[in-house]
């Protein structure tokens, strides 16, 4: 472990409405998380990413192939993190189309064992299995690594007396600042441009 | 410094007046605007090669020889070959016939091709794309440059004493781009044979383009052929230009807003803002392109893409003639001025004949008499240089004296 003891951490909120719940569930969470990592002796850098404000470039980058400057560095943002925050609102069963779209510009390989916190924001709690069901599967398969416990915040849950969504925001950022607090991706230079390991510019398969 | 046009052979519906040309009127309008390009001082003519609807160029060579049969000084090129799909054997003949017909005005830019489904219309796998164009890259080198080849490898049957013909003119092989967009592999293949690199530079930003290039150069100083400096380094890039910019953006703007590479995503001030693209005056082109040495150093050829998205023939061959009178004259000064005297011109057959042989003689490969077995034998050529270990008759006389 370096001696270094500022973690960055991204959150990426894909709420379309503002304000919004989605933000709002965000910026608890993050809130939650920095001060767990605080509790390390680990100060925290928190960018939020607003996709709303991203919506034409990632279209733009579905349909040209490349991120235009905004979207780059939001790109560039999180994929340098120790850790990320995501949220999305549900639509029809699973997260939204804005979110996964965001998802589908990032190099697959690009968030390989970034650690990960789950959320989710809907109408009912009946769609509450959203966060295991539909991004768990999304961010196990680009390796990242999410946390076991989700955050799924609905309607009810914002003006509720009990105090069980406070409760599993702070689960779930404990779990998560644990994982941050260990991680030192921020301070790897990644070279897009490293060939594959054994590469050989002649050929490697006893072509002679 | 060599300036031309590529060209990747769609047919695209003109969105102005709704007309798509048919395949024959388009194949017969890129022989025209190949024969405009040299008319107007052009250097090169590159065409690409693809093997389905809308595109029409599935034969670089014949369309390339029949450019030839017309053509004086114009450079003919590919943009880009399919070193993955394509036979290496036939490659090294087809382009081998067609450099003796052009008299040596031809070159080639290898790529991978960005179909995936072209893979398995030629018995290949699209999962091996990386892998084919080393592997096949590094037998077309053998084909053109060794006049008998024992070869094996892992994607084609084994080679028992092939030989190739014809042998490259004058016993010099044409000279080879890489294109790559985004493939670290082929920039290191392209260092590590001293070959040209070619970054495609239209469609993206041009930081992008700025690593892959600065990469190659890297490694190519590295593999000892030269300096950083000195490496061979293409560029693409596009224009659309009138005399007076407005007019050059009402003109293009329905083109640009229905291309099939970038319509109906970004605004055209945004795409021109964050790519090489530049629609307006042609002293807004000569500024941009003007500037591409500042992002990737001083480089060896300019490529201009002129005719896609339906615009019609007219229209191209008017974009030619701004650009060979208005443009290209300008940059060729601009361009010149403080280049060191280090980097070098871009290879063409009289500059690696002249490296070749210096002032001595150069190969002309004559046939011994066939030996009645429909093969060539060991020295198929009567200057074939003995095969290794002869210890005796001809081969070794020749070896000796």
């Amino acid at each position: 472990m370096t001696e270094n003891t500022t973690r960055k951490i991204t959150v990426v909120s894909s709420g379309l409405s503002q304000p919004s719940s989605t933000r709002l569930l965000a910026d608890r969470i993050a809130t939650a998380t920095a001060s767990a990592l605080d509790g390390k002796g680990v100060t925290t850098e928190i960018t939020v990413i607003e996709l709303r404000d991203l919506a034409q470039d990632i279209t733009n980058n579905l349909l040209t192939g490349f991120a235009p400057p905004r979207l780059q560095a939001a790109i560039d943002t999180l994929t340098e993190s120790d850790g990320l925050i995501a949220v999305t609102p549900v639509f029809t069963t699973s997260y939204s189309g804005l979110f996964k779209s965001f998802v589908d510009v990032l190099d697959p390989q690009s968030i390989t064992g970034l650690p990960v916190l789950l959320a989710a924001t809907g109408g009912t709690e009946r769609h509450s299995l959203v966060i295991d069901y539909a991004m768990r599967p999304l961010f196990t398969y680009l390796h990242a690594v999410p946390v076991s416990t989700g955050v799924y915040a609905a309607s009810s849950d914002w003006g509720s007396a009990e105090d069980a969504l406070p409760r599993r925001i702070e689960r779930a950022a404990s779990e998560l600042a644990a994982l941050v607090e260990a991680s030192d991706r921020s301070q790897h230079i990644r070279d897009p441009f490293a060939l594959p390991e054994g590469f050989s510019p002649v050929g490697g398969f006893g072509a002679q | 410094m060599q300036f031309g046009i590529f060209t990747v052979s769609d047919i695209t519906t003109d969105p102005t007046d709704g007309t798509t040309p048919s395949e024959n009127e388009r194949i017969k309008a890129s022989v025209a605007i190949a024969k405009k390009a040299e008319e107007v001082g052009l250097d090169v003519f590159a065409l690409g090669e693809h093997h389905n609807p809308p595109f029409f160029s599935s034969s670089p060579t014949t369309t390339l020889a029949y450019i030839a049969a017309q053509t004086t000084t114009l450079q003919l090129s590919t943009a880009t070959t399919l070193i993955t799909t394509n036979d290496p054997v036939k490659i090294a003949e087809d382009y081998a016939m067609l450099q003796h017909l052009s008299g040596g005005r031809v070159d080639l830019m290898m790529g991978r091709g960005n179909t995936g489904p072209v893979y398995p219309w030629f018995g290949k796998d699209i999962r091996d794309g990386v892998d084919l164009a080393i592997e096949n890259y590094a037998l077309l080198r053998r084909l053109w440059s060794e006049d008998v080849v024992d070869w094996q490898g892992k994607y084609r049957t084994p080679l028992q004493g092939f030989t190739s013909t014809p042998r490259p003119l004058d016993g010099v092989a044409p000279f080879v781009w890489h294109g790559s967009i985004r493939t670290p592999e082929i920039a290191e293949q392209a260092a590590y044979y001293g070959d040209g690199f070619f970054a495609n530079n239209i469609f993206w930003p041009k930081e992008h383009y700025m690593r892959l290039i600065g990469y190659y150069r890297q490694r190519f100083e590295h593999y000892g052929h030269g300096t950083a400096a000195q490496a061979i380094v293409g560029l693409g890039g596009q224009a659309f230009m009138a005399k007076n910019s407005q007019d050059a953006k009402n003109q293009f703007r329905p083109y640009f807003d229905n291309a099939p590479v970038y319509g109906h995503g970004p605004t055209m001030e945004d795409f021109t803002e964050q790519t090489p693209l530049v629609v307006g005056s042609p002293q807004e082109v000569i500024d941009r392109y003007a500037a591409m040495r500042e992002y990737y150093g001083d480089y060896q050829r300019q490529l201009f893409l002129v005719d896609h998205a339906g615009l019609p023939l007219k229209t191209v061959l008017e974009q030619l003639d701004i650009l060979g009178e208005e443009v290209v004259p300008v940059l060729r000064k601009e361009l010149a001025v403080n280049r060191p005297a280090e980097v070098p011109d871009a290879p063409t057959h009289a500059s690696l004949v002249a490296a070749a042989y210096g002032d001595g003689p150069v190969r002309e490969a004559r046939p011994n008499a066939n030996q009645g077995d429909n093969l060539s034998g060991s020295r198929p050529y009567q200057d074939s240089p003995a095969p290794a270990g002869s210890s005796f008759g001809p081969a070794a006389t020749r070896k000796a004296s």
